[in-house]
């Protein structure tokens, strides 16, 4: 079979190169080893079917492939299917073992073990343990796994060649006792200890590909196997001081509402300064305006124009208005390119300092009312950079429940940077009380759909549980590094979705059919909205990208009160040809059609809703108009909220009493 | 008693955790039933923070209403 020696999603590993995997939990160092052993010619390719990098580099005869971190391997998520079949595939695991966490992280070492590999144990982070107060027996350790023990201390290069040297050292281990008796035929059935190990703990897609049924052992296992751990940790460890662990008490202070909701908001505050201020005002000055509009764009026109005549329906095409190598490259490049790499440099901050599971763990209580749990922040930040990347996160989280609800809600109510740049200028020209009104109308727009969408949608949402590492100071060379390779990656998935995009809209517009649907939405824009009919463009355009429609409107001579509607009207709007195109990639047709007619829907009834209420009040002043517009939303949620609590309750006494439909 | 019932400082032993997929990643964590544990940090009406040893675990606050504890 096909699976057994080829690593999935690999490719260019040489005939006969021995297949060294490094493995180890989330944060234990992973990334410097893999730099360490590899240098600079590094491939990175992506896993079949997600979007993680897997990386992967020559070391001499050998081939170094990098793994998620991950604290077992199974099916639980993404990370740890991609880790399990490359682990299946290799021929030698390193193992990356953080000293301060034996516990946890020694039950993934067991595990490998248990598959019966050959194994090396790099046991990282020794000066913080030395720090902590854990003294380590190696000795006894590799004695009692039955494998090399090499200490290191990644950052500071320390063990890094001993380990490099000893890697021929590596030998199948000591196993869980009791395994042999329940692998016994079945490793003869299957042909490999580790797949076999796999089917007995339950893994349906490895006991999928030799035709069986998946054990039900795991829990009878995994326990052996904690037990196991557990002892060996009680023979070798010992703590001769309880020294104080670096950031207990900041850490603390991060997931208590009281102090974690303003150390969150200056984080946040800090992030917007960063993004919304500096790059996309001062870098994107530079790198749309003067690189890509004024100098990159006037010769590519020139260029082309020699060959073609722009007013040619060609030429159009390539250097239009939405011309594929014009509009196209400037915004990827010029715009979304520094806003991009700014979130991920933030975002690749956050991960590495181990702030996120606790910003997770702050937010929790308030996405559960979503039916979402504290993950479920993680796509909704990311949402506010880029909604297309954001949509492709949401695989981390644990149910289709949680990743349709987030989807929907990224789609609907978040406006990505590019459009947030637009919008803050022209609320800024309107005043105070009209960026209030725009702001709660959305906010209350994503709470009123999250608590409906958590009441019908059946089923129920997975809980929190998410392990909080120690808060280190993050290595600014790792962050770099991830920003690079996340921006980049971004890069290639974007750049042909915005040519497919500029495509269409520019033979709409040579055709004439952009026109034709100019006039097609004028009753719904001056009738319900009460804008002028030249709005239609912009939502138009919008269709393509929400900001270009945001962008569009700028241009219009607008009431205070008409550009508010406008707004909140353009940012529930479609997603944008790149996010709905993702969308119909990670989930059904079906659903990605409804969330596209649904977000036009709830745009016009709520931006109507908004000019329509306002107008009732009869102009008297911005300021009781946009209160009561305000209010008369406040009021829409409460009712709902209250609405599904009843129904909730209804629900639930229907199944208590054996009727529900669950 | 239930883990949502304990305070902060408290030192408890996990007598059952009623999902299989749950009760799998906790002993991963070297968290399991009949393991001791103290409990880290509640956050109001939010998830309970245990620790053991090093090792600090957020549980969402409906899935501390379903393990049962016994104080220690």
């Amino acid at each position: 079979m096909a699976h057994c020696h080829n690593t999935p999603g690999i490719k260019n590993i040489p005939e006969g190169a021995r297949k060294i995997v490094l493995v180890g939990n989330p944060n234990t160092g992973k990334s410097v080893f893999f730099n360490h052993f590899t240098g600079i010619y590094v491939d990175v390719s992506n896993y079949p079917g997600t979007t993680l990098e897997i990386s992967h580099g020559r070391s001499g005869d050998d081939v170094i492939i990098d793994t998620p971190g991950v604290y077992g391997i199974s099916s639980f998520n993404d990370e740890e299917r991609i880790a399990r079949d490359i682990i299946l595939s290799a021929d030698l695991a390193v193992n990356i073992v953080d000293a301060v966490h034996l516990e946890r992280d020694l039950f993934l070492t067991q595990q490998i073990i248990d598959t019966g590999m050959p194994v090396i144990v790099a046991l990282n982070m020794m000066d913080e343990a030395g720090r902590q107060g854990l003294e380590i027996d190696l000795d006894l350790l590799g004695d009692l796994l039955g494998v090399p023990v090499v200490p290191t201390v990644a950052v500071r290069k320390k063990g890094l060649d001993e380990l490099r040297d000893r890697l021929s050292e590596a030998r199948a281990g000591r196993a869980t006792q009791g395994l042999e008796p329940l692998l016994g035929s079945l490793v003869n059935r299957v042909g490999s200890r580790g797949e076999a190990l796999l089917v007995l703990e339950g893994d349906p897609a490895v006991a999928g590909r030799h035709g069986l049924q998946p054990e039900n052992r795991r829990e009878e296992i995994y326990l052996k196997r904690r037990e196991r751990v557990n002892d060996i940790v009680k023979h070798v460890l010992r703590e001769t001081s309880r020294g104080a662990s670096y950031g207990s008490v900041l850490g603390r202070w991060m997931i208590k509402p009281i102090t974690g909701l303003p150390i969150l908001a200056l984080a946040l505050y800090a992030m917007y300064q960063v993004i919304g201020v500096f790059i996309a005002g001062t870098v994107v000055g530079v790198t749309e305006e003067t690189i890509m509009l004024e100098k990159y764009e006037p010769a590519v026109r020139d260029l082309v124009g020699r060959v073609i005549a722009e007013d040619s329906i060609p030429g159009a095409i390539l250097i239009g208005e939405f011309g594929l190598l014009t509009m196209t490259f400037t915004y990827v490049l010029g715009l979304l390119m520094p806003l991009v790499i700014g979130f991920y440099f933030f975002l690749s901050l956050f991960e590495d300092s181990g702030y996120l599971p606790r910003i997770a763990t702050l937010v929790d209580r308030l996405l559960t009312g979503i039916g979402l749990n504290g993950r479920g922040v993680i796509p909704l930040i990311l949402g506010f950079g880029c909604v297309t990347m954001a949509t492709i996160t949401t695989r981390l989280l644990s149910s289709d429940r949680e990743r349709r609800i987030a989807i929907l809600l990224l789609g609907l109510t978040i406006p990505c940077s590019a459009q947030m740049g637009v919008i803050a200028g022209m609320l800024a020209a309107v005043g105070g009380w009209y960026v209030a009104l725009y702001a709660i109308v959305i906010f209350m727009v994503l709470v009123m759909i999250g608590t409906v969408l958590n009441t019908l949608l059946p089923g129920k949402s997975s809980d929190l549980l998410i392990d909080l590492p120690p808060l280190r100071l993050p290595r600014i060379d790792n962050v770099l590094k991830k920003t690079g390779t996340k921006s980049y990656n971004f890069l290639k998935e974007a750049l042909p979705l915005f040519a497919v995009g500029a495509l269409i809209i520019s033979i709409f517009q040579v055709t004439g059919v952009l026109d034709f649907l100019q006039n097609l939405l004028a009753p719904l824009t001056v009738g319900w909205l009460n804008l002028p009919k030249e709005t239609a463009t912009a939502f138009i355009m919008g269709i393509v990208r929400r900001d270009f429609g945001a962008a569009g409107l700028t241009e219009m001579t607008l009431m205070p009160i008409q550009t508010v509607a406008a707004l909140i009207t353009i940012t529930l709007f479609v997603p944008c040809i790149a996010s709905i195109l993702i969308i119909f990639k990670e989930r059904s047709k079906k659903e990605a059609a409804l969330i596209w007619a649904s977000s036009w829907i709830v745009a016009f009834v709520v931006g109507g809703l908004v000019s329509q209420i306002y107008n009732v009040v009869g102009g008297s002043g911005e300021f009781r108009g946009a209160l009561v517009v305000m209010l008369a939303f406040m009021g829409m949620t409460l009712a709902i909220l209250l609405a599904c609590r009843l129904a909730g309750r209804k629900a639930r006494q229907a199944t208590d009493r054996g009727l529900g439909c669950g | 008693m239930t883990l949502d019932r304990v305070k902060r400082g408290q030192i408890f032993k996990i007598l059952s955790i009623p999902d299989s997929l749950m009760r799998a990643q906790a002993i991963r964590f070297g968290i399991a039933e009949g393991e001791l544990v103290s409990c880290e940090e509640v956050v109001p009406a939010g998830p309970i923070v245990i620790r053991k040893n090093n090792q600090l675990l957020a549980m969402g606050r409906n899935l501390a209403r379903k393990i049962g504890i016994a104080l220690a």
